[in-house]
């Protein structure tokens, strides 16, 4: 374990990506028993500004909800929207993206324009579209967000993969006999990853907005659970008297976010042995 | 022989410079007369490329420090110290009184504009010449480095030019203003041998014609004797010796040059001996200079029984042209009509220049490519019959090296785990701890320690990676390898240790080699047979003997002929060489000529010409 301080793994960006994160993700975890009574309607208290009452820390919104709770709660859907629909897109697009790089021909063609197909088709109206078809629920929503997604993985792995196919290490592993699983799985996998993690950390910040976006439009979770989007939207109209409605809910994100990209940074530069993205 | 009353266009005093902590060169000093040539030589890592590149300030712009020293350049009207100027003055003499020529002609002109407009740039920007002017003045410069039809060649793009072809439009933008100094880095290291003895012919020209001072840049002792009038030879950043070119070649004293000298290959060397032998090296100890390993005779070809590897009439091509619905219209034939056999235990050469198809009969033996006609058998047993498993054994016992050791390893995955690939995918070994004995007793076998393999590739040298190429070469044990140009991206003196590996491990694993290369004076020391390949075709095979002292078929003298001599001394008498590479590109209907040949020594085949 002190091998492990003393590496070049332990870093500041590790400390405080992963404190961040840990800091979130626990909270968020436990939130339910830290604040039982998330959803209680005080209307004798709306409005409360932050700082001003020991039982409401962040203030009230216009309800009289509790602020701080609601962000926790809310963090639920957010993380789970943001995380999930992140993991199923790079599965999907990476594979495709593999498949289409390296083996060319029909699967190229197959994967390529269906993918032009989807980037072809506004996001607003593929949502409509799914939701009318399948109706709005919290997996649904994430079904929709990997579908407009796993394109976006897909095309970057197969531009590097195209690119890493005819390097010398992956003819020589197919000159020494090399099955293609194992060439695709320990000699390009490896040698891509570095901007996927990046597009990953990246995409989870945007999909938990775009979650918000669709709650908005009436096309996502159901309103009346908390989320971080769902605040951000609600607070906008009181943002010149009650700034800290939605601004709050905006740091929890901006942290989220920050803390996922100082991972995202930290992953890339472990996953490379040369050092050469590292400072 | 030396006009000691020429003074002096560039003198460096005292130059250091450092990277960040690092010191790349040392307390460097020289001086460049009027008129004539100083080479820089050096290995790798030695500080020349940063030498030229601080004496043009472009090292600054990239990061380097000039700890001490001075560059001073007579510029006709006075003294001026470089490292002092602004980057604004020293953009001024850049491309004017100093110019400068890059290794790879391929990435340094900018291809979305014309030939024309980038030579005409510089003399709008330095002489203010009129467009029009500019391009009168372009065609004359292109002729001048006897690029035929310069006015036409003024259109043209550089992705229409080949690689001889521009960096002659290299030279002569960096002629363009007539600069006092000219500074080639390695120009020729990209080129074929007859396209490299065509660029030194022009620039000995225009130096002569133009009066301008040079530095040349370069690894190769024998461009270096063909060009320079004096050497300077750096060693990690530091002069180590300096003196006319004669006297360097003739009476080496540092025991580094001693040893670079005794490392390059030299055309002729072993001129009336049958087999190729193993001979001693030069290597520094220490800072001593030391003999190492034996002379002897690698007289390891079993000839008397069936060959190891039979090539017949093998074709490669590949489709480049196709119409709409799919139909190919134009095609390469990167191979016609190739035979050829390697006997177990013989190294067998196939050389030529880029294009000639080498490579892609090597890739095709290896089963990276496919034949589209002709047969190959391997002991005895032809591959087109060969079923699936019968194929896969074969990449075992057929082992391929690439020609570059820094894009051949992954460089995610330890060495350990590379050289083990073989082993994996063979199932060679019963369990994990029998494989890592395995790679290290492979690694001691190429000479490096058995503990490096927890180490990833980018912690070596390029040699030191070749070596770990190897061992996973022998990992399978193969009964041929394959080496494609594995020498050209080592040092000398590295390329010499990895010869003598290679000799070694055919004493002793009796390992048949197939050895591709462009350089003719290493191939005279490895092979015991040589094929030379010109346009995909196989024009002349034969012993080592044979072709190098019974040369029969012109384009095998040509070739011969351009290598450059590392000796100063000797007289040169070289056919004026003219003219590019055919296209091999072809339209569907046209095939090349069938070759017919004439055996007209035991072993010896020679075709029509």
């Amino acid at each position: 374990m002190t091998a492990f301080f003393q590496s070049r793994y332990w870093s500041l960006e590790f400390i405080l990506g992963m404190g961040l994160t840990a800091f979130i993700v626990i909270g968020v975890l436990l939130s339910t028993w830290i604040f039982p009574d998330v959803g209680a309607i005080d209307l004798t208290a709306r409005l409360v500004p932050p700082f001003e009452r020991a039982d409401h820390l962040l203030g009230t919104d216009p309800l009289g909800r509790d602020v701080l709770a609601r962000i926790f709660v809310g963090g639920w859907i957010s993380l789970e929207v943001g995380f999930l629909s992140v993991l199923g897109s790079v599965l999907i697009g990476v594979l495709m993206g593999l498949i289409a790089g390296y083996y060319r021909g029909v699967w190229d063609v197959i994967v390529m324009r269906f993918a032009d197909v989807q980037l072809a088709l506004p996001f607003i109206l593929l949502a409509i579209t799914i939701i009318a078809i399948i109706g709005g629920s919290l997996t649904n929503t994430i079904i929709l967000l990997i579908v407009s997604q796993w394109v976006q993985y897909a095309r970057l792995v197969r531009a590097q993969v195209l690119a890493l196919r005819d390097r010398e290490f992956v003819l020589a592993a197919r000159a020494i006999g090399v099955k293609n699983r194992n060439i695709i799985l320990s000699h390009l996998l490896p040698n891509l990853m570095g901007p996927v993690v990046v597009l990953m950390t990246l995409n989870v910040a945007n999909n938990i907005l775009l979650e918000s976006s669709l709650t908005f439009l009436g096309l996502g979770v159901d309103p009346t659970i908390p989320s971080w989007g769902g605040m951000l939207a609600d607070g906008r109209t009181y943002l010149q008297t009650a700034w800290w409605v939605s601004v709050f809910p905006g740091v929890a994100i901006l942290l989220t976010v920050l803390g996922l990209n100082l991972l995202g940074d930290w992953l890339r530069d472990t996953l490379d042995p040369t050092g050469r993205t590292a400072k | 022989m030396k006009d000691l009353s020429s003074p002096q266009i560039l003198s460096v005093e005292g130059l250091s410079v450092s990277f960040g902590k690092t010191r790349v060169i040392d307390d460097l000093s020289f001086a460049v007369p009027k008129g004539r040539t100083v080479a820089v030589v050096g290995e790798s890592g030695s500080g020349k490329s940063v030498t030229s590149l601080s004496i043009m300030r472009l090292a600054d712009l990239a990061g380097a420090r000039f700890d001490a020293g001075r560059i001073v350049l007579d510029t006709g009207a006075g003294q001026t110290d470089l490292l002092g100027l602004t980057q604004d003055a020293a953009r001024k003499i850049r491309g004017k009184d100093i110019a400068m020529i890059f290794q790879e002609p391929m990435t340094s002109l900018n291809p979305v504009y014309t030939v024309g407009e980038q030579i005409a740039e510089i003399l709008m920007l330095h002489e203010g010449s009129s467009r029009d002017a500019a391009l009168r003045e372009a065609s004359r410069l292109l002729s001048l480095v006897r690029l035929p039809d310069a006015d036409a060649m003024l259109k043209r793009y550089p992705h229409q030019l080949s690689g001889g072809m521009r960096q002659r439009v290299m030279i002569a933008i960096a002629v363009a203003c007539r600069p006092k100094l000219l500074i080639a880095d390695e120009p020729t290291t990209a080129l074929d041998v007859t396209i490299q003895a065509q660029i030194l012919d022009i620039l000995r020209d225009l130096q002569e014609e133009m009066g301008m001072s040079m530095i040349f840049i370069t690894h190769d002792m024998g461009v270096v004797a063909e060009i320079a009038d004096d050497v300077v030879v750096m060693w990690k950043g530091e002069k180590v010796e300096e003196g006319p070119v004669g006297q360097i070649f003739a009476h080496p004293q540092h025991p580094y040059t001693r040893s670079l000298l005794s490392a390059v290959p030299k055309l002729g060397s072993t001129e009336g001996q049958d087999y190729p032998s193993k001979t001693p090296l030069t290597v520094l100890v220490d800072g001593e200079p030391q003999l190492v390993g034996e002379t002897r005779v690698q007289d390891t070809a079993q000839t008397q029984g069936d060959p190891l590897l039979v090539v017949r009439d093998l074709s490669v091509s590949f489709d480049i042209r196709k119409t709409w619905y799919g139909r190919t219209t134009h095609y390469i034939p990167a191979v016609t009509g190739a035979s050829f056999d390697v006997y177990p235990g013989e190294t067998i050469s196939l050389v030529g220049e880029s294009g000639s198809g080498k490579s892609t009969i090597a890739r095709t033996v290896m089963q990276l490519t496919e034949p589209t006609g002709g047969a190959i058998t391997f002991d005895g047993r032809n591959m087109a019959d060969m079923g699936l498993a019968e194929r896969q054994k074969l990449r075992r016992e057929i082992q391929y090296i690439f020609q570059d050791p820094f894009a051949s390893l992954n460089p995610r995955q330890t060495i350990g785990w590379s050289v083990a690939e073989p082993i994996r995918t063979h199932g060679l070994a019963d369990n994990d701890r029998e494989t890592r004995s395995r790679v290290g007793e492979l690694l001691e076998r190429v000479g490096m320690p058995a503990d490096v393999a927890e180490r990833y590739p980018h912690q070596f040298s390029g040699g030191q990676r070749q070596r770990i190429c190897i061992a996973r070469a022998l990992a399978g044990k193969p009964r041929l390898i394959i080496a494609d140009e594995v020498l050209s991206a080592l040092d000398v003196s590295i390329q010499a240790q990895v010869i003598n590996l290679f000799m070694d491990l055919q004493k002793d694993e009796g390992i048949a080699f197939l050895f591709v290369s462009h350089d003719m004076a290493v191939v005279e020391k490895v092979s015991h047979r040589v094929a030379v390949l010109y346009l995909g075709q196989i024009v002349e095979l034969g012993s080592r003997r044979q072709i190098f002292e019974q040369t029969a078929h012109p384009y095998t003298q040509r070739l011969l002929s351009a290598v450059p001599n590392p000796d100063p001394a000797a007289k040169r008498e070289r056919t004026p060489l003219d003219g590019e590479l055919p296209s091999t590109t072809r339209r569907v209907d046209d095939r090349p000529a069938p070759v017919t040949y004439d055996e007209i020594a035991k072993g010896h085949f020679v075709a029509r010409h």
